[in-house]
């Protein structure tokens, strides 16, 4: 896949982006689609450390019987806030991130396909986050029933519960132009030659990942307005009393929020299967499979939304359907899985730290999958629904599932982004601490559930003493060791070895071709695509 | 590079060491407590045959999932020790290959089928609430649960009986902190007790690990299920569906007495209704309603009006020096028995007696600022109920 058009590093071929405006401005006004995806990640990483935060606040309560340092109703805020900034704050803007810089230039495109709706996207999540944090200072504090947002609970708080609903229609409204915008460029803006079963797999995961968000971000509005609507204009969607249902709002919410799981691991899924080809030195396996994988995956996830909801007494014929439904989806998850070791296999391996992140996620995220099998069975998933099991399960498939490949993602592309490598040796540290932090916070999470200790409380019956505290120092270990992340950002960000254009030898993707740091209009003239 | 296994005295200086190093000193720091330890690592010990059959399922998958995973894992291993670069291993070219692909879809498929009729028999059983001995009502308050026999006009609340002292930290915590309860639901052992479950406010679950039930308590709705004990004894279990502030407190405790016993205690029970029945027109003293007033206002009020009666500021009202605590009695007696819909304040007119809401009331119009010196008795709270 050799190009055609290198451009040189400054990008002297380039006119418009010399009058480009200057410091704050060139941030606010910018719609390039490699300033809006560098402030995308930056913008994750604030909310992931400000939610990490409160995470660590967390374990600190958690960390021995009794009630230590946050009352009940502060204690509930902290983990309520804690998933809905990790999940729209964090995790969703950081793999928007990674679409922005990396779609165009591994379709070989100069931009998305609409640069003032991306600028768009992006300014609405400062003002969204802005407000759910400010939700903490309000009378009454944040939202604590949950990030999911249960009714009849959500009708008890304040001022703060409607804030958070404004906030999240504003994210809402940003996914669903960022997807558009995906959608649209993946779709059009392709070099010559580079069919739809040409490109790259991150561009795949993307392009269905999009899909996904533009169909399921709408249903979560309707399901916050209806919140809204009761709250404040007398409506009874949700209330027994008025003639409505409050599990329906279960079923609205988790119509969305199931596709939503797969919105946060199918771009992971497109880091990891560009990152272990490179150094394994191999074409990936099963491309094609890869492929449909990911869209049956996709597909599958419109059918289980209910697993969620084994506890709430549906009828036997929903309980077996939704079983069912969700067990196949360990099908396609497995495929992928198998292709990665097939990758692996005779393959001429080398571990930098982009690769031993991604090695741990195939690990890792399996071990998340394998709960989740466990989970789908509705009578063992009756014994765990709502306890530190299911805390086990999700950590491993949102923190070394989709936090670990965003991280590989961010050191196999820093040196691209940059100009600069990053430190290795540092890299390296912060992987080692990352994932033995990681299985010592939340393994034995799994062992909690299992032996009957519920999640969201704030303090816990005796017998859970010991296991609690274990994760506590695990969760400190692991929320310090991201600060080595920052600092080895921020150093390669300013300066380091050069790069070169292609730092990986196994990297065959277009945006290799380009120089590094890219020119401001990535391709200027498209590659050709063989 | 190399994958770190043990540390290595004379490698002093790689990052592996010195992590691992880290590692052993954070778990040398714990030792004490691992001594002690009660590291409970599986489901607990089932009390039902349902409880069984989900224990028996959970280790089936487990093994299933330790099979796959050594049968996936141990040629990734290989591949990450033997086809590595600095051993000088050649990367071969292959992509694709039809036929493992359709051997990795089929054997996962055979499995999963394996797995559904076992599954699928336990769903059905434990759906199954026909032929029950016994149904109880079960409703979740918060953050409480009422048990009502029908058919005996037996009806209680069941509150969490653990010191908040010891919640706090002032007291050394008991044996079942935050599993106890002040009234326990007693039940006969061997028979199918059928529960009917619903909710005054929010969803809460009713849930009791070692038998294997867990079932949300839905406001405006009857959900059903069931299970039966045969081993007397006393079973802990707590709410777990997050159901406010208190949503941690919530214990479920159950009492699984011989058959004999249980209808002894019916009796006991029914005696004791008879005998409030026979005090209704009864008037109080102040201290006796305050006595009582501060029980019931511990109970059920402290958790969001606090101790100290001035509230949560902006989540929950001030008591001391309040309107309603302070100005017409009748108004406080309509909102203690009706609540505000939709704030958290409940409708306590369904969960305590007269005397529990004169007693309360009393208190409230004469403790912290509040010296309106008004005395309200069951009677004048009985008016009050429509």
């Amino acid at each position: 896949m050799n190009t055609t058009t290198v451009n040189d590093a400054t990008g002297h071929h380039d006119h418009d982006h010399d009058h480009a405006p200057e410091g704050f401005m060139r941030w606010l006004t910018s719609t390039n689609h490699k300033d809006i995806g560098s402030l995308y990640l930056w913008f994750s990483l604030f909310m992931f450390f400000f939610a990490g935060a409160l995470a660590m606040l967390i374990r600190a309560e958690l960390f021995q019987p009794g009630l230590q340092y946050f009352q009940p109703g502060v204690f509930n805020q902290l983990t309520t806030m804690h998933g809905l900034i990790m999940i729209f704050g964090a995790i969703m803007p950081a793999l928007v991130g990674f679409a922005n810089w990396q779609v165009p230039l591994m379709i070989g495109a100069p931009d998305m396909a609409f640069p003032r709706l991306n600028n768009w996207s992006f300014w609405l999540l400062p003002a969204a986050g802005t407000l759910l944090i400010a939700t903490f200072f309000v009378p009454g504090g944040a939202i604590s029933g949950g990030w999911t947002m249960y009714p009849p609970l959500y009708m008890q708080g304040g001022i703060a519960y409607d804030i958070s609903i404004l906030s999240v229609h504003i994210l809402g409204i940003s996914s669903i132009m960022g997807a558009i915008n995906i959608i649209v460029t993946i779709l059009n803006m392709r070099a010559p030659g580079m069919t739809l079963m040409k490109m790259p797999l991150f561009v795949w995961t993307w392009l269905i990942t999009a899909f996904l968000l533009v169909a399921v971000m709408p249903v979560l509005a309707c399901a916050i307005t209806m919140l809204l609507t009761d709250r404040n204009f007398g409506t009874h969607f949700f209330d027994a009393a008025g003639g409505g249902d409050p599990i329906m709002f279960q079923h609205v919410f988790w119509f969305f929020g199931h596709p939503e799981v797969y919105i946060m691991i199918l771009p992971s899924f497109g880091i990891v299967s560009t990152i272990l080809p490179t150094f394994a030195r191999k074409p990936l396996f099963g491309y094609v499979s890869m492929v449909y994988a990911v869209a049956s995956i996709a597909i599958l996830s419109f059918i289980v939304w209910a697993h969620h909801m084994f506890t709430t007494g549906m009828p036997l014929g929903g309980q077996l359907f939704f079983m069912y439904a969700t067990m196949l989806i360990s099908i396609p998850t497995g495929i992928k899985v198998f292709n990665w070791v097939a990758t692996l296999w005779r393959g001429s391996i080398t571990l930098e730290t982009p690769m031993l992140f991604s090695l741990a996620f195939v690990i890792l995220f399996t071990l998340g999958g394998f709960s989740g099998l466990v989970l789908a069975l509705v009578p063992v998933d009756i014994q765990l629904q709502d306890t530190y099991y299911v805390v086990a399960h999700f950590h491993y498939v949102l923190f070394s599932g989709s936090a670990m490949a965003i991280m590989a993602g961010v050191y196999y592309w820093l040196p691209k982004w940059t100009g600069h490598m990053y430190d290795e040796k540092l890299g390296k540290v912060h992987f080692w601490v990352t994932a033995i932090a990681f299985n010592i916070t939340f393994f034995p999470m799994h062992f909690l559930g299992l032996a009957g200790m519920p999640r969201r409380i704030p303090d816990y019956a005796l017998q859970f003493a010991d296991f609690n505290a274990i994760a506590s120092v695990g969760g400190f270990l692991l929320g310090a060791s991201q600060l080595l992340f920052l600092y080895i950002v921020i150093k390669c960000a300013r300066g380091g070895a050069p790069a070169g254009n292609r730092p990986w030898d196994g990297a065959d993707t277009l945006e290799w071709t380009l120089s590094s740091p890219p020119p401001y209009h990535s391709f200027v003239t498209p590659p050709l695509v063989k | 590079m190399s994958i770190p296994k043990y540390p290595d005295p004379r490698a002093g200086h790689t990052y592996c060491t010195w992590t691992i190093r880290i590692l052993f000193a954070l778990l040398a720091g714990l030792a004490p407590a691992l001594a002690r330890a009660d590291f409970a690592l599986n489901l607990p010990t089932p009390a039902t045959g349902v409880a069984q059959d989900i224990y028996d399922l959970h280790t089936l998958i487990l093994w299933i999932c330790c099979a796959i995973l050594v049968v996936v894992f141990i040629p990734m291993a290989i591949a990450l020790l033997k086809h590595r670069k600095s051993v000088g291993h050649q990367a071969a070219k292959f992509h694709d290959n039809l036929a493992v692909e359709i051997i990795w879809t089929v054997i996962p498929i055979l499995i999963l089928i394996s797995m559904i009729w076992p599954a699928t028999k336990l769903v059905v059983s434990m759906k199954d609430v026909s032929k029950s001995d016994l149904t109880i009502k079960v409703t979740g308050y918060q953050w409480k649960w009422e048990y009502e026999y029908l058919g005996d006009n037996i009806r209680f609340m069941s509150n969490s009986s653990t010191p908040q002292a010891q919640i706090d930290g002032e007291q050394p915590k008991g044996e079942h902190y935050l599993l106890e309860v002040d009234r326990p639901l007693v039940v006969p052992a061997g028979k199918k007790v059928r529960l009917v479950l619903t909710s005054n406010d929010v969803i809460h679950a009713w849930w009791v690990p070692a038998f294997g039930v867990k079932q949300d308590a839905i406001p405006g709705f009857i959900r059903d299920t069931w299970f039966k004990v045969d081993q007397p004894g006393i079973y802990r279990g707590q709410c777990a569906e997050l159901c406010g502030v208190k949503h941690g407190f919530m214990p479920v405790v159950v009492e699984v007495v011989t058959p004999e016993k249980f209808d002894a205690w019916k009796q006991e029970q029914k005696a004791l209704v008879a005998a409030a029945a026979a005090n209704a027109g009864k008037t109080y003293q102040m201290a006796e309603l305050n006595a009582i007033g501060e029980k019931v206002y511990t109970a059920n009020c402290a958790a969001c009006h606090q101790a100290n009666g001035v509230g949560i500021p902006g989540a929950f009202p001030a008591l001391s020096g309040s309107k309603i605590a302070t100005g017409d009695v009748a108004g406080h007696i309509d909102m203690v028995l009706n609540g505000k819909s939709p704030t958290a304040m409940a409708a306590f007119g369904k969960q305590l007696s007269d005397l529990d809401i004169a007693a309360v009331v009393t208190y409230e119009r004469n403790k912290w600022d509040n010296k309106t010196g008004d005395l309200v008795q069951p009677a004048d709270v009985a008016a009050r109920r429509k």
